[in-house]
């Protein structure tokens, strides 16, 4: 009572003055219209997981190019004299069995294991994209017989397929491109199929028409932007895909073999000497595993990036 | 406002089938005739599948015609050149019925009003682009806070205004409205339908407003078409149509309008027609018949044509007489 007594006395008419209206126009608060790239852009730079993961990514690109040449050894003939060398200042991870330069040779695994995995990649967009839209544009008949046969591709087991293509063709790099690529394209074409199928629809779409906007630019700015997200998501979560397939074949000895050089064949050589060389396993087997990390991080990034709806 | 003189858009024995099946074809839309002056709102009504939005996309070449002519300013909009069919496109525009699927949802607001902006070269730099953008934002009743938004971010009403601000970008003098109002709520139909006439009479625009709710309809429109089944069934001024309705269908129509007072609501008469809407049966002769009291043998036989009953006051109906007024 006293206090509240008392408080009733601290106030006094002085304190309900007006206070000035807060100068805050409301146009301070415009954000400038920014489009829907500019827009994923920013809130991609915002997601610290995926930026570390670009980062990365773009040291090994740096270290796919320049690493073989930075120590400027031959990676390729034996020098018996250095075999399974220890890790030194002259070779700073090691030599292999046949005392060849580590750390070149890993750069150039990784390089050869890189580029089988993006031109994998770009076979299944292209060939995906290619055959998902025709499926959706011409619908009917040809929708029908196209999915048919992509249905009996995938009811085969892939692996199985990739076994056996590499069985036919040989252990070179370009039947493991044919034979990791072959059944690879099927869920991206089924899906294009269905976005395409799904937007063409669409009123915006037509609204566009109504407009008089050209084809083309339908396609650039209404059809392609609205896919895209799943384009490039399936872009990063494939790459890793392959890379792994790609180390899983060589390691098992259905890949590459021992002439070649790849992340697979360096973790395989590396295993046969873990007990008593364990560097050599090791650094081809991180490269590995932080490459695919990133990039599915990456992808997970790219995922929020490219949804408005996850903006905030 | 009947001092229109040279109508601006001409639809004439408009035609369209679509194939279903072997042989068989819908005739969506059965040689429909009716003009629009400028400056009007012509209001399509008829209820849903009767062809009213084919004839709205038809009219602005969104579908292909089977048959017939649509006229705008005197010429053909299906035989127009490529240069001819831009400035049509400029000049007639569209505002569909879903304001959720309407709008690409990967755009910003600022670039889908933009769109035909850029379209169509109407701004001579960004500055000037962004000015206009922000003009008519605020036309529809947003602000420039909407600009850099993207539309899952807005409600219905306001996506249906920037569905609105996009059609108004090009600067038409026609706006087809595909039943703006019918997804949104009865409170904010009203703000829309009233926006809509406030843009008219600023912009001098000319309306087809398609829609099946006969108030809305009345409030907005100087005309009416209805149409049945692919027909054009009456034709008159908004007033009269109301007034004096004539065709059996019309009445029936009017009669089912719910009126917001729950006493006359249980007194009105229970007017309405039963069964619905189909063609089967009806290949031959008027399509209502299957479904109307007045039906008689010349109506199996012989499909009526429009006739004007009074000044401007069309009706396809063979019975007139008997059908109570």
């Amino acid at each position: 009572m006293a206090q509240a007594k008392n408080t009733a006395e601290a106030l006094r008419p002085e304190d309900f003055v007006i206070l000035r209206e807060r100068s805050a126009p409301s146009d301070l608060l415009v954000r400038e219209p920014v489009g829907y790239w500019k827009d994923a852009w920013r809130r991609l730079r915002r997601n610290k997981v995926a930026m570390t993961s670009l980062v990365v990514l773009g040291l090994f690109l740096i270290m796919i190019i320049i690493g073989p040449y930075l120590r400027g050894y031959d990676y390729i003939t034996a020098a018996p004299q250095y075999k399974n060398a220890d890790m030194s200042a002259q070779f700073w991870l090691g030599a292999d069995a046949l005392g060849r330069d580590l750390f070149s040779r890993l750069w150039v695994g990784t390089r050869v294991s890189f580029v089988i995995a993006i031109v994998c990649t770009a076979v299944q967009v292209v060939v995906g994209c290619l055959y998902g839209s025709v499926m959706a544009y011409f619908g009917g008949i040809v929708d029908e017989i196209m999915m048919r046969i992509l249905e009996v591709i995938t009811a085969i087991p892939s692996l199985l397929i990739t076994i056996l293509i590499m069985i036919a063709l040989g252990n070179s790099a370009f039947s493991l491109l044919v034979a990791l690529c072959i059944a690879s394209w099927c869920p991206t074409a089924r899906v294009v199929r269905g976005q395409i199928m799904q937007l063409r629809e669409s009123e915006y779409v037509m609204a566009a028409e109504a407009m008089g906007e050209r084809p083309m630019r339908i396609i650039l700015r209404h059809l392609l932007p609205n896919i895209m997200g799943i384009l490039i998501l399936d872009v990063a979560t494939s790459i890793p895909g392959y890379i792994f397939q790609e180390a899983g074949l060589s390691f098992i000895g259905l890949g590459l073999q021992t002439p070649a050089i790849s992340l697979g064949l360096l973790i395989s050589n590396g295993q046969a000497v873990m007990n008593s060389h364990v560097n050599q396993l090791i650094f081809p087997a991180a490269v590995l595993c932080i490459m695919v990390l990133a990039f599915n991080l990456l992808g997970d990034g790219l995922r929020n990036a490219l949804d408005p709806k996850f903006r905030k | 406002m009947s001092e229109h003189n040279t109508p601006l858009i001409q639809v004439k024995h408009l035609k369209k089938y679509f194939p279903a099946g072997r042989k068989e074809v819908v005739k969506a839309i059965d040689d429909i005739s009716f003009d629009i002056y400028e400056r009007e709102t012509v209001g399509l009504v008829g209820e849903s599948g009767c062809g009213k939005t084919t004839t709205g996309r038809i009219n602005l070449v969104l579908y292909d015609k089977t048959d017939g002519q649509v006229l705008y300013r005197g010429q053909d909009v299906h035989q127009m050149s490529r240069a001819e069919r831009y400035r049509f496109k400029k000049n007639a525009q569209i505002v569909f019925q879903d304001p959720y699927s309407s709008l690409d949802p990967r755009m910003t607001v600022a670039d889908i009003i933009g769109e035909g902006i850029d379209v169509h070269h109407l701004a001579a730099n960004k500055r000037e682009r962004l000015e206009k953008i922000y003009s008519y934002l605020r036309a529809v009743g947003l602000n420039e806070s909407h600009a850099s938004r993207f539309v899952h971010e807005f409600s219905g009403g306001q996506r249906q205004r920037i569905g609105i601000a996009r059609a108004l970008a090009v600067e038409p003098e026609f706006i087809m409205l595909d039943e703006p109002i019918s997804a949104l709520d009865v409170s904010i139909q009203a703000q829309v339908v009233n926006l809509l006439i406030r843009l008219q009479r600023e912009k001098g625009l000319t309306y087809l407003f398609v829609a099946h709710d006969l108030a809305m309809v009345k409030h907005i429109s100087d005309r009416i078409v209805v149409m049945y089944l692919g027909t054009v069934v009456e034709t008159a001024a908004s007033d009269a149509l109301y007034g004096k309705p004539m065709h059996p269908y019309t009445q029936s129509l009017i009669a089912a309008v719910p009126i917001p007072d729950p006493e006359k609501e249980r007194r009105r008469s229970e007017e309405t027609i039963q069964g619905e809407a189909t063609i089967a049966g009806a290949t031959q002769g008027c399509r209502f018949r299957t479904r109307c009291k007045y039906a008689t043998e010349a109506c199996a036989r012989e499909m009526p044509s429009l006739r004007e009953v009074e000044p401007g006051h069309f009706v396809a109906c063979h019975n007139l007489d008997q059908v109570g007024r």
